[in-house]
């Protein structure tokens, strides 16, 4: 097999003459178009591209990014980052995650202020990882702080099977593996933000398919379109949503075509199948309790459950973000990071009120980061 | 309670923050708020500044912790202007190291002194019980003769030309793949270096300088900031002009890190007037060490104390100051 070079992933689709060539389509339909259309790109990962690469700065004036709520830290709530934190505390655990969820502020502190006062927390660039640590530390409990959309969902499920297939006795999990369709559904349903079209997540869909969209022309008549995550894959994700609306079409399309079938990746999903089980209710920070929208595992695997194990020391009460906070209303695509009064002021990244402000998906960081130049 | 967390160390935000609140609040003085990156004492003669040195591993791809601590400290005094010319160093060792391997970071700094034309003349040497330090911490302290005056953070003005000696990163890319023992075919190496040959050929051609700095902990986004406000200007960067390696830049989409937030040990940011600007790049052109050089932006009244990058097809964004602890991204 021939090696691949990782420029050849992305090189092609920052290339300025391309760039310069679809915002030209985009002006004309867009111009076809003759109202104002609302985008609403899911995913924290566009929401960054789209900052960074200033793709807002391109758009003809009747189209609007809306930022969603696609950033599995920004939507984990406080007392769940207090609990990872308890564990972290525990005599003779260590607590890995991955490197996203050490910045995240809890109402104790965060995972690094757990480290600064003697915790042991790692992060780890592949979950497989915690096998070795595991094995180096045998007389240590190892939890691994699950979190992620369906992206990273068969990872730690990969993790489980090898757990369980080595017979591993000293490594548990905190799951909090969420899924995106539901709160899709919750935020059109709840009417808070103009929402004409979905840019639907890249790497999600790699696993579950596009098939999980369908509802969203069917029900709700609004279009997807499953794009990648360079500049030139959001342009013609854009390009597409408004092909569709001036050919008067609504359905499911993918622009990521390199990566993303209607299908998915069915191995992945039996793996997930296998140890996982949907959630009666899942609490989402800043929007509240959503039906089905997480994981957790089955009952047969009680075992390996952290939450399960530790219950006691794991309340479930709900801790309120900063009353000024206005990550819920910035979650829900109803507000931007720079109307929130705290943005850059008393919340930056290295003092953070809320998880948008410091998850490398959160819309404020991008913000923040990025300065939003207009 | 407060406590002291990595990203107090990180070069960028947190850092800069810890330093005012605590250390300048409390030792201040004229000499040490001109936040240089060495203090110029004796009337203007003389440049003087320490550095100390802890880096995992200590033997890396392009360098080790010995040619790190000569370069560190040297490279400081070249940045402002001045010929290095004595040094002290301290080590701290922990019981167990081995004296093989000490003996080898010694040799790679007396083959870096002798490139910068500079001695040790003091030092010491302290032993401390296994798990006090990890394996050895080296601090050196130089004083060096200012060969050419007036460089400074806050001498930046309108038209001035910025450029970069060389492909950034390189060295915060490379030491990041080796502590985390991550196994990539690279040829990626640290860009450790000593940069006073360099800035003596500018100082010989009689390049008019503003100011200069090497861009280590923070990158090239610090240093562009730290000028950005202490001038009270704005600098415009063309982005496709800044110098990124293949490697580099591999390893920033990979784990998510932005090149000009990763540290450079050998790679210098230059400020001159925009007349001298085509001068000092050729001449920075015919020197190896500095090859790869390239005009990468310039003084504007845009958005003052802000650093502009600018996109090929017509964007911008700010390039702010790093903050927190350099950690991968989930996915």
């Amino acid at each position: 097999m021939r090696s691949l070079a990782l420029k050849e992933l992305y090189e092609g689709f920052r290339d300025p003459k391309t760039i310069r060539a679809l915002v030209k389509r985009i002006g004309i339909e867009a111009e076809k178009l003759g109202h104002d259309i609302h985008i609403m790109e899911v995913c924290g990962g566009h929401t960054h591209s789209i900052v960074k690469y200033g793709l807002h700065q391109l758009m003809p004036q009747n189209i609007h990014f809306i930022h969603g709520p696609g950033c599995p830290v920004c939507v984990l709530p406080k007392e769940r980052i207090d609990h990872a934190y308890t564990l972290a505390m525990q005599r003779d655990v260590i607590l890995v995650t991955l490197g996203d969820m050490i910045k995240v502020p809890g109402s104790k502190g965060s995972l690094q202020d757990a480290r600064a006062k003697g915790a042991d927390v790692r992060y780890l660039y592949s979950p497989l990882d915690t096998l070795r640590i595991a094995k180096e530390n045998p007389d240590k409990k190892v939890i691994f702080f699950a979190i992620g959309f369906e992206t990273t969902t068969p990872m730690t499920a990969a993790l489980i099977h090898h757990v369980i297939d080595q017979k591993v006795e000293n490594i548990l999990f905190y799951i909090n593996h969420i899924t995106v369709p539901e709160p899709m559904q919750l935020l059109l349903d709840a009417k808070r933000s103009k929402i004409d079209a979905f840019i639907g997540p890249s790497h999600v869909s790699v696993i579950s398919g596009t098939n999980i969209y369908e509802v969203f022309p069917r029900e709700y008549h609004t279009p997807v379109v499953v794009a990648g995550f360079e500049p030139v894959d959001i342009l013609e994700g854009v390009l597409m949503i408004l092909k569709q609306c001036n050919e008067k079409r609504c359905e499911v399309e993918i622009e990521y075509t390199r990566s993303v079938t209607p299908e998915g990746n069915l191995v992945a999903q039996k793996l997930i199948d296998t140890f996982f089980e949907k959630r009666k209710y899942f609490r989402w920070r800043g929007i509240g309790d959503i039906a089905q929208s997480a994981l957790q595992l089955r009952e047969e695997f009680a075992y390996l459950d952290a939450e399960k194990i530790y219950g006691a020391l794991l309340p479930d009460k709900e801790i309120d973000d900063h009353k000024q906070c206005l990550c819920g209303d910035i979650l829900m695509g109803a507000a931007k990071p720079v109307e929130c009064t705290l943005f850059g002021n008393a919340c930056t990244p290295s003092s953070p009120l809320g998880s948008c402000m410091v998850s490398s998906e959160g819309a404020c960081a991008a913000y923040y980061r990025y300065g939003n130049v207009r | 309670m407060k406590s002291i967390t990595l990203a107090h160390g990180n070069g960028g935000e947190e850092n800069g923050r810890l330093i005012e609140e605590l250390f300048y609040r409390h030792f201040q003085n004229k000499i040490l708020h001109q936040a240089e990156d060495a203090a110029v004492i004796g009337k203007g003669a003389l440049a003087f500044t320490t550095d100390s040195f802890t880096v995992t591993p200590l033997f890396f791809k392009g360098g080790d912790i010995g040619k790190l601590s000569i370069c560190g400290t040297c490279n400081d005094l070249a940045m402002m202007g001045a010929k290095p010319k004595y040094l002290t160093c301290a080590v701290i060792i922990e019981e167990g190291f081995e004296i093989s391997a000490l003996e080898k970071i010694v040799l790679s700094m007396k083959y870096e002194l002798e490139k910068n034309g500079a001695i040790i003349v003091s030092g010491d040497t302290k032993v401390v019980p296994k798990g006090s330090v990890d394996k050895l911490f080296i601090n050196t302290t130089g004083i060096g003769e200012i060969r050419y005056k007036g460089i400074s953070a806050n001498a930046l003005s309108l038209d001035d030309v910025i450029i970069v000696s060389g492909s950034i990163g390189r060295h915060g890319a490379s030491i990041f793949l080796e502590r985390e023992g991550m196994e990539f075919s690279t040829a990626l190496e640290s860009d450790c270096r000593s940069l006073w040959p360099v800035v003596e050929k500018l100082i010989e051609a009689d390049i008019d300088i503003k100011a200069m700095r090497d861009a280590t902990r923070g990158g090239v986004a610090a240093v562009l900031n730290e000028w950005a406000r202490q001038s009270d200007i704005c600098i415009e960067v063309e982005e496709e002009k800044v110098p990124i390696s293949r490697e580099v830049k591999g390893v920033c989409e990979l784990l998510g890190f932005e090149a000009f937030s990763l540290a450079n040990e050998g790679t210098f940011i230059l400020a001159v007037s925009a007349q001298d600007a085509p001068k000092a790049l050729e001449l920075l052109r015919s020197i190896e060490a500095s090859s790869m050089a390239e005009i990468i932006g310039e003084v504007t009244t845009g958005y003052p104390q802000k650093v502009l990058l600018k996109t090929p097809y017509g964007t911008s964004r700010f390039l702010e100051l790093p903050s927190g602890e350099l950690l991968p991204r989930i996915c």
